[in-house]
């Protein structure tokens, strides 16, 4: 059994003050291990993207514990919290989050300049992981003169610049069509087994299921199931997307 | 990274980028046409005493200003001066206003500076025409060539009439400017003093000149002892006393720094509200970053950046537009004056203007919950 790089313990979290306090986690346990997509599955409102936070170390959990790669986060301060993630975890969002005004290349840069890694290697390694995600051929483009998709894709790529050992990701997929949503699972699997990382995906969307080691379910604020997926059953989205890979670089 | 991210931001939005730049350059404008009208109205204050060639300054007491010494000093505190040990020598200034009859009617005020040239100790400077030789001649004076106007005269062979007597223009000086707005009139000793109908033995100052290796601050204590009812000032004790007269008793110099305050204060406000709004339209990017990981000094980083790109495009455009104003003010009553030290200061201005400005948009910033960017 692998050490897990995330764990929860009985996190418990409140949100809101007075009247519209709200328990949107009541005692969460959850570890996630090196080489998996997890997918975290919900209705609305059930405490997904809270979770996710928590996990990815942006809120802190009212009680309860999270440990990254073994270390507790308790009573770390908001500059120490910031430091855990440039080091150990990347983000996807479901609405991107990438700067406007900087181009695919210049978003990847970035969030290297942000850990500290500049200059030439940083622009190397920022192509690199563009023409990973499929995108080396769309490196000076801005955001606005990308698809949907492609935007994703960028996305992807600036979080696993720095080589995190967790992706977390927010509805990855909710934006996007049904064919960018298939490339963008793919690679995320990909990611997690190719690159060994651990990957988490909130998501509402069935169609993400075929790429899922294991799911897992969150109702009300608790864990409510969890399924494994048979080892060595290969999505066929997954050799589709490799061919598109070929094409573009 | 920051630097691109900033200036990104910066042009991105073009018509804030116009707006901060037009505070800054505002500002700056400002803060030059004022300190520089300081500057040029101490420069006017102090020329005469500044080009004078003396290490003491003997005056009636209580004399407020070069302009306004009186013709009090006589003979006896020359032959005083002259007997005390270090004093080289103890040249004569008459120096008063006095009425200037214009030659087709009218009259203005000019300030008469009676003073031997061969005495070494002040003399005309930057004369375009005319010598010290033409001065020494009968009636001769010299005049401005920037106050033709206020003079009522057209050049050199014109006649006018100084209080007493006839005089002729004989030699043109060139942009000699008074703060008094009364024009500078300079004529040899004897014929000052006729003019103005003083003793042949009076003198409005005593220039006093130290023998080598003189200890100034001895001899202006001696002098002080033997000389009574007079004053004796170096230099810039003389200067400092007509700067206070004529910037700080008249007012005239708190309006110019209160002029300078306000526009640092306008240009601050300015600049401040437009990079917090900057700031708060690019507060999902800042979020995001802070999502990513990066220290909340990052981010400042980026913020104070933009104020330091502002800053700088500002100064350049503030700076070039000065000189323009300051080209144009050459011959006016009051030329603005511009040094390397204060463009220096001014620069250090704007980048802390800039920098405070940037306080509220770093207050802004350190409020954003990263949570947020989940949220959208
Ligand atoms: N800032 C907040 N203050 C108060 N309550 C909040 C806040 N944020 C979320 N909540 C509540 O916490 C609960 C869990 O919210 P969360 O965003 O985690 O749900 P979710 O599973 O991500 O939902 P969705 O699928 O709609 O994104 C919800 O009931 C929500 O209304
Ligand atoms: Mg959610």
């Amino acid at each position: 059994m692998t050490q897990p790089v995330l764990e929860a313990e009985n996190v418990v979290k409140e949100l809101g003050k007075g009247a519209g306090k709200v328990i949107a986690l009541k005692g969460v346990n959850l570890s996630l291990v090196k080489g998996e997509l997890t997918l975290l599955m919900g209705p609305s409102g059930s405490g997904k993207t809270t979770l996710l936070s928590i996990l990815g170390c942006i809120l802190t959990p009212t009680s309860g514990d999270v440990r990254v790669e073994g270390e507790s986060t308790a009573g770390k301060s908001p500059e120490q919290l910031a430091e855990l993630r440039r080091k150990h975890i990347g983000f996807i969002f479901q609405s991107y989050n990438l700067f406007p005004t900087l181009s695919a290349l210049e978003n990847v840069r970035i969030a290297l300049d942000v850990i500290g890694r500049k200059g030439y290697q940083a622009a190397q390694r920022a192509e690199e992981v563009l023409r990973d995600v499929g995108l080396g051929n769309r490196l000076r483009n801005y955001p606005s003169n990308l698809s949907g998709g492609e935007q994703q894709r960028v996305a992807v790529a600036r979080a696993i610049a720095a080589s995190p050992s967790v992706v977390l990701a927010d509805e990855p997929t909710a934006a996007l069509d049904s064919e960018n949503g298939h490339a963008v699972m793919a690679l995320l699997s990909r990611i997690a087994k190719e690159q060994n990382r651990s990957v988490l995906a909130v998501t509402h969307d069935p169609r993400t299921l075929g790429y899922a080691d294991r799911v897992v379910r969150i109702e009300d604020g608790l864990i409510v199931g969890e399924e494994r997926r048979p080892q060595g059953l290969d999505a066929p989205e997954i050799a589709d997307l490799t061919k598109r890979r070929k094409v573009n670089g | 990274m920051i630097l691109t991210l900033a200036f990104r931001n910066l042009f991105h939005d073009r018509i804030r980028l116009a707006v901060t730049l037009v505070g800054i350059l505002f500002s700056i404008v400002l803060v030059a046409i004022q300190l520089g009208m300081y500057l040029g109205s101490s420069r006017m204050i102090t020329s005469m005493i500044e080009r004078s060639n003396s290490d003491l300054w003997i005056t009636a007491f209580g004399a407020k200003s070069f302009e306004e010494g009186g013709i009090l000093l006589s003979t006896r505190e020359r032959h005083q001066a002259l007997a005390t040990p270090g004093v080289k020598a103890v040249i004569p200034l008459v120096v008063a206003f006095a009425e200037w009859r214009k030659p087709e009617g009218g009259s203005t005020r000019v300030v008469l500076v009676g003073t031997d040239a061969e005495d070494g100790a002040l003399e005309p400077w930057s004369l375009v025409s005319g010598t010290w030789q033409d001065i020494k001649s009968p009636d001769a004076i010299s005049a401005d060539d920037t106050y033709f106007r206020e003079l009522g005269i057209n050049g050199i062979g014109d006649t006018a009439q100084i209080a007493m007597g006839r005089v002729k223009v004989k030699a043109l000086t060139h942009r000699i400017r008074s703060f008094t707005q009364s024009p500078y009139v300079f004529t040899t000793l004897s014929r000052a003093r006729s003019l103005l109908g003083a003793e042949s033995d009076k003198a409005t100052f005593y220039l006093v000149q130290l023998e080598p290796g003189a200890d100034a601050e001895a001899v202006r204590l001696e002098l002080l002892n033997r000389l009574e009812g007079a004053e004796v000032l170096t230099k810039n004790e003389f200067e400092d006393r007509s700067l206070r007269q004529w910037l700080f008793r008249t007012g005239a110099g708190l309006a110019l720094i209160g002029g300078a305050l306000l526009g640092i204060l306008v240009g601050t406000v300015i600049v401040a509200q437009t990079l917090y709004s900057s700031t708060k339209d690019h507060l999902n990017e800042f979020a995001t970053l802070r999502a990513l990981g990066s220290s909340s000094g990052y981010i400042y980083k980026v913020i104070l950046a933009q104020a330091g790109l502002s800053a700088v495009i500002g100064y350049i455009l503030g700076i070039l537009i000065s000189l323009g104003i300051l080209y144009i003010s050459r011959n006016t009553p009051l030329p603005l004056v511009m040094t390397p030290g204060l463009a220096g200061a001014l620069f250090g201005l704007t980048l802390f203007m800039s920098a405070v400005s940037a306080i509220s948009a770093i207050i802004k910033v350190t409020r954003i919950d990263p949570a947020t960017v989940f949220n959208r």
